[in-house]
């Protein structure tokens, strides 16, 4: 189920400006792979291009190859809505759809593209995918009520058991915690040390402990400065970034001596 | 006196709460004037409506003949005023069923599918399709496309015969409700498109995205995120269209070939009339107790279209719980 990903010298662009230069790394299997570093430094928009949701920016484009088990999802037929049915996402922002019921948030992504499923097979869907959010106590008794009532930590739960649904192979997190209080963040980064047992994931986090908690592998990214590309500094297993890490602009930033 | 702050010396009295002065008040009391004028219009249009319909409603059935100018063979208002309803919610419904498809589309395609400079051009076009005076439509739709139109109509209504038990007419010249209602759908397609692209542009993008990381295609965005997100918006949308079309006059007058019937056969002429074009037909001719039973339609019309947008506002507020707000 789970895929790792190979990135070969890949250069990001909006239009003719280019936000991320040369990024190639490996993401392992059934690992926790954080991305830590400034903002602006280019990390979230290295993470939408593993599942090509950036394309949504018009004039945003690649150069270098992206490999998920030797395919190469900027392939010339490749579908980017394939890639995103295999590459979940879960966004800053819970972004339940404010008009369906949970149970319909949950099966969205599996009644998309008109699949067929049987009532039972959806009940059992929901309960699985909502269990695996560890949110399906909380919520078993009333799926029928709209998702955007429950509280922001519930919201992002759901927004990933929409996302786990649909069976991906990975799953992306851009900042799942930063609009959360620190109990729903707890929750999450439990469900993030669950979910790795299955899942590839890829979470990029402002808050370093996070990224200390979750992690088995960090990337640190940087920019040299406004206008410059952003690049990936080093990347490493998460005890040695965070106690010694080879670069001194990483250490400077793990140890808080930034700039 | 140095250590003693001492009050202000004159201290008005303030409501609780009441922190506004200066321009924050002076917007405020234009706001509320600004609405309370809307509602006096409104109830001066009313008060009007019922006033000067009263003659009517009271008056016994020989005076309406003679003095109201009532059609022959008919001794009560509500003779004329039930197929005027009629006629003028079945030109309006057909309208909207035609216009409202054909907008939404039109909105998704600029809002979602356009490229940005040929939707900017495609918005202005909808615009100015708003700025022609309805007496154009009438014009063209009398003239142009009654002609050509009544070959279809007659095409349609030899197919619909061919199924047992329907009987239906049509008009070699076009002068039919079928018509009238296409160019009222013509009429109304700007302010429905409008409303609705603005509604779809508003879309939030977390939601758009939301759909785009599950796999969705464009389609399937606009189904699951766009949508939902925008029914109200495009209920409020066909409301104004449909309000517009219930009241609208010189269209129908020009190409309808009127008749006072409860009747389907909307490819036939002599059937159907609405309101407002039977009103603006009849006044010239018209005074005393008869220009009363014109303003008694005409109450009909101004009753018929409030009923019609407390049904859209209902309707919209039935699912608000789902709506987003929340």
């Amino acid at each position: 189920m789970a895929q790792r990903i190979d990135v070969k010298d890949l250069n990001i662009y909006y239009g003719d400006f280019m936000a991320v230069q040369g990024v190639s790394m490996t993401i392992d299997p059934k690992s926790v792979t954080a991305f830590i570093g400034p903002s602006g430094c280019g990390k979230s928009t290295f993470l939408r291009t593993l599942n090509r949701m950036h394309e949504v920016i018009p004039g945003a484009h690649v150069e270098g190859k992206v490999e998920m088990e030797g395919v190469d999802l900027y392939g010339p037929d490749v579908d980017p809505v394939a890639v995103r049915r295999s590459i979940g996402m879960v966004f800053q922002r819970p972004n339940p759809f404010p008009t369906m019921s949970i149970r319909d948030n949950v099966l969205a992504g599996v009644k998309l593209n008109n699949k067929r499923i049987s009532r039972s097979d959806a009940d059992d869907l929901v309960e699985s995918s909502l269990r695996g959010a560890n949110l399906w106590n909380e919520v078993k008794d009333r799926l029928d009520k709209p998702g955007s009532g429950l509280s922001g930590g519930q919201q992002q739960r759901l927004c990933i058991a929409r996302a786990i649904a649909v069976k991906p192979q990975v799953l992306l997190m851009d900042e799942p915690c930063s609009a959360l209080d620190p109990i729903s963040t707890l929750a999450i980064e439990d469900l993030i040390q669950e979910l790795k047992q299955d899942y590839t994931i890829v979470i990029v986090t402002h808050n370093m402990q996070q990224a200390a908690r979750v992690s088995d592998r960090t990337a640190f990214f940087n920019i040299a400065g406004t206008g410059k590309p952003g690049r990936l500094i080093e990347m490493d297993e998460t005890a040695t970034i965070f106690s010694t890490p080879k670069e001194k602009a990483t250490e400077d930033y793990v140890s808080g001596r930034f700039g | 006196m140095t250590t003693t702050a001492s009050p202000p010396a004159t201290t008005r009295r303030r409501r609780s709460g009441d922190t506004e002065r200066g321009m924050s008040r002076v917007f405020r009391w234009i706001s509320t004037a600004a609405a309370v004028l809307l509602l006096a219009v409104l109830a001066a249009v009313a008060v009007f409506l019922v006033q000067r319909g009263l003659p009517a409603l009271t008056a016994s059935g020989e005076e309406l003949q003679t003095a109201g100018r009532l059609p022959r063979g008919m001794t009560h208002l509500g003779q004329l005023v039930g197929p005027l309803v009629f006629g003028t919610l079945l030109a309006a419904a057909i309208a909207l069923l035609l216009a409202t498809p054909v907008a939404v589309g039109i909105a998704l395609f600029i809002s979602h599918y356009a490229p940005r400079r040929l939707a900017a051009g495609i918005g202005y076009v909808v615009d100015l399709l708003a700025a022609i005076p309805s007496v154009v439509f009438g014009l063209w739709g009398g003239r142009t496309l009654a002609p050509v139109v009544a070959d279809v109509w007659v095409w349609v209504a030899g197919v619909l015969n061919s199924i047992p038990g329907l009987e239906v007419r049509a008009t070699a010249t076009g002068r039919s409700l079928a018509t009238a209602s296409v160019v009222l759908a013509v009429m109304i397609l700007p302010i429905i498109t409008a409303v609705s692209r603005e509604v779809f542009l508003q879309t939030p993008k977390l939601h758009e995205e939301a759909a785009l990381a599950l796999g969705a295609t464009r389609w399937e965005v606009v189904r699951t995120a766009v949508l939902p997100f925008g029914r109200s918006g495009v209920i409020s949308a066909a409301m104004l269209g449909l309000g517009r079309a219930l009241g609208e006059t010189m269209a129908v007058l020009m190409i309808l070939s009127p008749g006072l019937l409860y009747s389907f056969q909307i490819f036939d002429s002599g059937q159907q009339q609405t309101i407002a074009a039977y009103i603006a037909n009849q006044f010239p001719e018209s005074s005393g107790l008869a220009v009363n039973v014109l303003i008694a339609t005409g109450l009909a019309l101004f009753v018929i279209t409030m009923a019609v947008n407390m049904l859209a506002r209902w309707i919209v507020a039935r699912r608000k719980e789902f709506s987003g707000a929340n």
